[in-house]
């Protein structure tokens, strides 16, 4: 841009002007534009031939696939059920399909303003949980039992991020408000909960859960291995999220709580009434956030012995004639993480326009 | 500040205070009395004796020397450096590319803005321990070292590593380097500012001091007659001479740096348009050119903006290192971590794990802090 003493003239529409100032502006934009524009071609053109027209849709192993250039897609296929069900029985599938989508649909319904009810939220996430388990183990209507050891693929994928979140909110809510809490002990001792667990990488919390747990509690306290991992996923979750609900109380001016204890509401009417709702409003994009992330960190626990769809791609392609299809797998699966979590920050891109538009 | 009504505190509360120290006293006084039976029962001692004995494993990787029967102090400290290396490159790495990245999605040029976004967009939604698998995969189906792909006559590429020529120093020939490099750099600096030193001499001395330094330290710090440096050269089935980076460590590394630079080029793209336009005009108005105006007057103001989430991140990338564990990167988690299975000793080594964390993640922060007060606009303080 320069500064000129003339006004610019009055934007004009159309392709030709949006070139003119978005692609070649200048003579070095205009080489940039080139030079990357070419490069962006050239990419998408190796790619898209690498997946959809050099690439083999079926084939009976890896090696049948090693003279063509492109995608060998038949590992999806062939591996495909290992990868969304991991360990889980092979006449069984449809049962984790339906938990799955039990799990989904729940959560896509909580994204649904009409639910934001404590009542119908609870109601909502206890049959999602129900139906989930339920299918899950089976052990009734001839459905035979499978253990949580079994469990694998996408389902649990989908039931660690679920149960975190859902353990974890509340939890959060709870350390949020007791650290402001006017006991110093208890500030002190959930402040220092929350900072201990917030300086500790998630994976060393979890191997805590999995392997030391079992060390230091009395026998009739362990429980399963996978309980145990969630409990800690959910508590190193609400770790961050209780400090993101704070920093939304945070933010609420001064005058709002004392105009509630004015009107005579106590603690509990104050919190839930006047405090929290403004904070998570103030805390959207941030929590938004977190939950996004712990979407994606899941996939840790294939570190400790898990057999999530992370942990089954990498059985798919680990051995046998398979693995020198790695990048077909890793990119199907990394799809489907794309899918969830672009799907749930669209969503809360949603929110805070949403937010946005209430406050004008 | 909470709502907090002034009055007496209640018996209620003095109960309520006691009780939850007393639960949270005893519930760490039952872990600890558990874990010692467990132990005694097989046979364990409790304490940090353990630390002098070998350890009977050896790593891939260590900045020092180790070997199967070095101590487990010293395996600790060898795991603590890799962390350190690998988080340390990584950081720098990745505040690189999420520079560039950053800039493309500011520009006014569309095929910059596109590149930025899709890069963004791919690389943040996809876990990060995903990419660490699958850069390793790509690194393990490089070529094996027969068909090794050479770099001009210097190295190779192959699925055992890369393979780089090497200068012959001794590691503490190294050090030395180091520590007098960043030495010189840092008494350059004060020398400016105490104004012993006037500022156009700054880097030409430190410069030369350094290449001083540098041949010393080669003439003294080698065995005479040993080679400056050596080429990797391919012997039978493996390469001798030269150094090699090691898959495990290149595939977190570009992990790291590819899935990190996403983050922070969200964060430096805030930066800069927290910038206040009228500022920006204003510089125009005074004349500047348009790189001026970029170089004195909007990065300025956006690393400042940004230093308090970019210490975030920083702190959450050299945690998530401990995700190299999973291709068999040996760092300090994994170090642990065989230590646990290996001797036993549980409990204390998970305290020297969370010691570990607790004394890095406190250095970036201290560090960054530093820094954060170094480049503050004085007396301004309050509004930044």
């Amino acid at each position: 841009m320069n500064a000129g003493t003339q006004l610019a003239p009055p934007p004009r529409g159309g392709t030709l002007d949006w070139a003119q100032r978005r692609l070649f502006s200048t003579w070095i934009d205009g080489a940039i534009t080139l030079m990357f524009g070419t490069l962006v071609v050239w990419i998408l053109w190796k790619g898209l031939g690498w997946a959809f027209i050099d690439n083999v849709w079926k084939a009976e192993s890896g090696a049948a696939c090693r003279d063509h250039t492109g995608a060998c897609w038949a590992v999806i296929e062939a591996r495909g059920r290992l990868i969304l069900f991991g360990l889980y029985p092979y006449e069984e599938h449809w049962r984790s399909t339906i938990a799955c989508l039990a799990i989904i649909v729940t959560t896509v319904l909580s994204c649904i303003p009409w639910f934001w009810q404590m009542k119908r939220l609870s109601v909502l996430w206890v049959t999602g949980f129900g139906l989930f388990l339920a299918f899950m183990f089976g052990g009734f209507l001839g459905m035979p039992l499978v253990t949580t050891e079994k469990w694998g693929g996408l389902s649990l994928t989908v039931l660690l991020f679920s149960a975190v979140v859902v353990i974890g909110m509340p939890l959060a809510i709870a350390m949020a408000l007791l650290r402001r809490s006017k006991l110093l002990v208890v500030r002190w001792v959930v402040g220092g909960i929350i900072d201990v667990t917030r300086s500790l990488p998630l994976l060393t919390i979890l191997f805590a859960a999995a392997v030391v747990v079992p060390f230091v509690v009395p026998d009739w306290a362990q429980g399963d291995k996978l309980v145990r991992v969630v409990l800690a996923f959910a508590v190193f979750f609400a770790a961050y999220q209780a400090e993101i609900i704070r920093a939304g109380l945070q933010a609420i001016p001064e005058g709002q709580e004392e105009a509630a204890a004015a009107l005579g509401l106590r603690y509990f009417g104050r919190t839930f009434l006047i405090m929290l709702p403004q904070a998570f409003r103030n805390a959207l994009p941030a929590t938004i956030n977190q939950v996004v992330i712990t979407f994606k960190e899941t996939s840790i626990v294939t570190i400790i012995g898990f057999f999530e769809v992370m942990s089954s791609a990498n059985a798919a392609v680990g051995r046998g004639d398979w693995s020198g299809q790695f990048i077909e797998v890793y990119v199907f699966v990394g799809f489907i993480y794309f899918i969830f979590v672009f799907g749930l920050s669209r969503y809360g891109a949603y929110l805070e326009q949403r937010a946005r538009r209430a406050d004008r | 500040m909470a709502y907090r009504p002034k009055r007496r505190i209640s018996l209620r509360d003095w109960l309520i205070q006691a009780a939850v120290l007393i639960s949270v006293v005893g519930l760490i006084a039952s872990f600890v009395l558990i874990a010692r039976q467990n132990l005694l029962s097989q046979g364990i001692a409790t304490g940090f004796g353990f630390l002098d004995r070998s350890t009977g494993w050896p790593i891939n990787f260590a900045l020092i020397e180790v070997s199967d029967r070095s101590s487990y102090a010293r395996m600790l400290v060898a795991g603590l450096l890799n962390t350190l290396l690998v988080g340390f490159l990584g950081l720098i790495a990745s505040t690189i590319i999420g520079l560039f990245i950053a800039l493309a999605r500011i520009s006014s040029n569309a095929v910059l803005n596109l590149i930025g976004t899709v890069y963004v967009e791919v690389f943040r939604n996809v876990p990060l321990i995903l990419q660490v698998f699958f850069w390793y995969a790509v690194m393990t189906h490089l070529p094996s070292p027969r068909q090794a792909i050479p770099l001009g006559g210097a190295g190779f590429i192959s699925n055992r590593g890369i393979m780089l020529p090497a200068l012959e120093l001794g590691a503490s020939s190294l050090f030395v380097l180091v520590a007098g490099i960043g030495g010189a750099i840092f008494a350059g600096g004060k020398l400016v500012k105490s104004g012993q030193l006037a500022i156009g001499w700054r880097w030409p001395v430190i410069a030369a001091f350094s290449l001083i330094l540098l041949a010393v330290v080669l003439l003294i710090g080698r065995e005479a007659g040993a080679p400056l440096y050596t080429v990797p050269e391919l012997k039978g089935l493996r390469f001798v001479g030269g150094f090699t980076i090691k898959p495990e460590f290149s595939a977190l590394l570009i992990a790291i740096a590819v899935f990190g630079g996403a983050y922070i080029g969200e964060i430096i793209r805030g930066g800069f348009l927290s910038v206040d336009p009228g500022t920006v005009e204003a510089a125009r108005a005074l004349g500047l050119r348009s790189g001026q105006v970029n170089r004195l007057v909007r990065i300025p103001l956006a690393i400042r903006a940004v230093l308090p989430a970019l210490a975030n991140q920083y702190v959450w990338l050299m945690k998530s290192t401990t995700i190299g564990i999973a291709i068999g990167f040996p760092d300090y988690f994994m170090i642990v971590s065989t230590s646990i299975n290996q001797s036993g000793q549980t409990m204390e080594l998970l305290a020297l794990l969370m010691g570990g964390f607790l004394i890095v993640n406190y250095a970036i922060g201290t560090v960054m802090n530093m820094i954060n007060r170094r480049i503050a606009i004085k007396g301004r303080d309050a509004q930044l």
